[in-house]
């Protein structure tokens, strides 16, 4: 779950991590008083979106009066943010924050995240502040320092000097610096947070070390302990597809093709989104049922897909394993006679029962295309797609 | 012969008297299993499918012997009970339960490392030796004793795996699903080191996915360390960055942990890549015959 730079800058002042006060604001009217409390003479106002780049895609604005700070509110109050990490359809704003414009010398990068390769908690940190971390990666890889934390020592004041040391900092500024390390370390672990990313931290002319961007992410295994911040969801930022499913207990992800897939399992509805592509078509989601392959989850997926009014061909691809291919035939069966499925299906049944399940579907008298395995299934729901 | 489980291992279930638990443990003893006891803290039945169940899991070992372990608790309890099993003297921990948050699993890794104690999973379908020993959620009718040795962090794409080579009458020694987690127990680096060890294994199938370095660590161990052939299969080329693809581990983050990498590196070592699942029974049998 991703959670907003003014919430993410709430949970930074609560532990104590510097950064510049500011409020929220969806009117004209908020947006005035915002300024008004922040006083000052320049002011920042942020679209309030689930994404990066906001920068770039005009969410983020310096305005030098109180009408100006107005002006920009409304401007992005409804918009849509689109950004090389939302895709085409982009992400709407219905908030904006509003902060005192900041006096920057200089810009570093930090994070802590779960690190999947070290299996620990690790802090990255580079010079290169304000650049996309995966940029300075590619481009110059010897400047950005990481440390990984032991569970057993917690995190070492010697790893809080390597860091600081590798992007310049000394003195007062390590001080500074050594302080959030700790805070941010704390409020990782008790948020169960996967990242949280700072870009930048700035070094302002008066020397101060203050967090200018704030982004967290928390980790969805862990949201039925973090009762704080499952408040802080934000569905509007979410696809509502996808939120959907995951009521119902199944994994969808929406994509831009036109043969829908409902497969039993992640990693072959991930395998039967390649195959299909692999014969010259293209997915339109990934859909896992899950194990039990019901025939009330199974109307709901198919309900689902067909939400979805690009789709040409449905292919139904399950490996019947504990859960017997002749059970999940009569799934599909009743499934299409319920939802009044209005484009072809294709069946491919392996495993367990399956000669049961496959005369089941040949004598449902439905308009279900059969596929003898998975080639032969990928095979026949892009000839299908084609034609219609 | 065949790796880390066989007719002989002795096996408790943690969680035993719970849905999934209770219905997995009777599919696992049908099988054949020599499942000697459960474990559920505070449980008011001294036995359960015809087995002892223990308040502890020390317990369960002082009585049973057992030394191995197939976990079902729910994910809020069990990175307790994997940890619980390890302290018990288990020398074999399969954790079948999904969604564990994943700062539990690091906190588990690093205390695992002062155990003699290996882990399968968790969010994975467990082990299996067929005809021997089954410990997990996967189907036991599909598999057939024989040479092949399967590594995948995939449920039902396993199954694939394993249904061709059963079709093709090589079969398989052991089958690990190692699981779909980003933080989990043993890797592919673990499994290929003991098939590649295993006399009876004559050729391995792996099967990954999109999300971390563990497949390109792979293919640098298969280089240096394996001689049997070796067939391989990607899933999530067509996966979009940034997103979940089911898995909790599948995601390709910051351009990193997509397919075509993975797959580029296991070519370099030599591998024999499938573009389809479809292909991995056929390929693995021209290799080893």
């Amino acid at each position: 779950m991703n959670l907003h730079e003014y919430q993410a800058k709430k949970l930074f002042i609560k532990y104590g991590i510097p950064t510049p006060i500011g409020y929220t604001a969806t009117t004209r009217n908020e947006a005035k008083e915002a300024a008004n409390k922040i006083g000052g003479e320049l002011w920042v106002v942020k679209a309030q979106a689930h994404t990066g780049g906001r920068g770039k895609a005009g969410g983020v604005k310096i305005a030098k009066s109180i009408s100006e700070v107005q002006d920009f509110t409304e401007e992005m109050m409804g918009m849509t943010m689109v950004t090389h990490q939302t895709g085409p359809s982009g992400l709407p704003v219905n908030l904006v924050y509003i902060e005192p414009g900041s006096d920057i010398d200089r810009e570093i990068y930090l994070s802590i995240l779960l690190d999947r390769e070290e299996e620990k908690i690790s802090f990255v940190a580079s010079a290169a502040g304000g650049m996309n971390i995966e940029e300075v990666a590619e481009k110059d890889p010897e400047k950005i320092f990481k440390i990984s934390i032991s569970s057993a020592s917690g995190l070492m004041d010697y790893q809080i000097r390597q860091l600081a040391f590798g992007v310049g900092l000394y003195g007062d500024q390590l001080k500074q610096f050594a302080l959030i390390l700790k805070r941010m370390y704390a409020l990782f672990k008790e948020s169960d947070a996967s990242l949280i990313e700072i870009n930048p931290l700035i070094v302002s002319r008066t020397g101060e070390v203050i967090a200018l961007d704030a982004k967290i992410n928390i980790d969805s295994n862990a949201l039925y302990r973090q009762k704080e911040i499952i408040k802080m969801r934000d569905p509007s930022q979410e696809d509502a597809k996808e939120n959907e499913a995951a009521e119902k207990e199944l994994n969808y992800v929406s994509l831009d093709g036109n043969i829908a897939c409902m497969v039993n399992g992640a990693g072959l509805a991930m395998a039967t989104m390649d195959l299909i592509k692999l014969h010259g078509g293209e997915p339109a989601n990934f859909l896992d049922v899950g194990g039990g392959a019901t025939s009330d989850r199974v109307a709901f997926a198919f309900k689902l897909i067909l939400s979805n009014t690009n789709v040409r061909a449905i292919l139904v691809n399950i490996f019947g394993g504990i859960v017997r291919c002749d059970l999940i035939a009569q799934g599909v069966i009743s499934a299409i006679k319920e939802v009044g499925v209005n484009v072809p299906v294709i069946v491919r049944l392996e495993g367990t029962n399956v000669k049961k399940g496959r005369a089941l579907l040949k004598e449902s008298e439905l308009e279900v295309i059969t596929a003898s395995d998975l080639t032969d299934a990928a095979k026949k729901a892009v000839a299908v797609a084609l034609k219609s | 012969m065949s790796i880390l489980v066989n007719k002989d291992s002795k096996i408790i279930c943690q969680g035993i008297t719970g849905k999934q638990g209770s219905f997995h443990t009777e599919q696992c003893i049908e099988y054949g299993t020599n499942i000697v006891g459960g474990v559920t803290p505070g449980s008011k039945n001294d036995s359960h499918l015809g087995v002892p169940v223990f308040d502890t899991a020390e317990e369960a070992v002082r009585s049973t012997q057992a030394n191995v372990s197939m976990i079902y608790v729910p994910a809020p309890f069990a990175a307790d009970a994997i940890i619980e099993a390890a302290d018990a003297g288990i020398e074999l921990v399969v954790c079948i339960t999904e969604g564990i948050p994943v700062s539990d699993m690091v906190k588990v890794k690093a205390t695992l490392k002062s155990y003699d104690c290996l882990l399968v999973g968790p969010n994975c379908p467990g082990i299996i030796t067929p005809e021997e020993c089954k410990i997990g959620i996967m189907p036991g009718i599909i598999h057939q004793k024989g040479k092949i040795g399967v590594i995948s962090r995939s449920g039902t794409l396993t199954y694939e795996a394993v249904y061709q080579t059963t079709q093709n009458g090589l079969g398989q020694t052991t089958c690990v699903g190692i699981g779909g987690d980003p933080v989990r127990g043993m890797n592919f680096i673990d499994c290929l080191g003991l098939f590649q060890a295993d006399p009876e294994t004559k050729g391995i199938v792996m099967v990954g996915e999109i999300g971390g370095t563990d497949e390109e660590s792979a293919a640098d161990f298969i280089k240096s360390e394996v001689s049997k052939p070796v067939v391989a299969y990607i899933a999530g080329v067509t996966a979009p960055p940034g997103k979940r693809m089911g898995h909790a581990g599948a995601i390709v983050a910051g351009g990193k942990g997509t397919a075509k990498e993975k797959y580029k590196a296991l070519d370099a070592a030599g591998v024999a890549t499938v573009k389809s699942p479809a292909e991995l029974g056929s390929t693995i049998l021209e290799l080893v015959t």
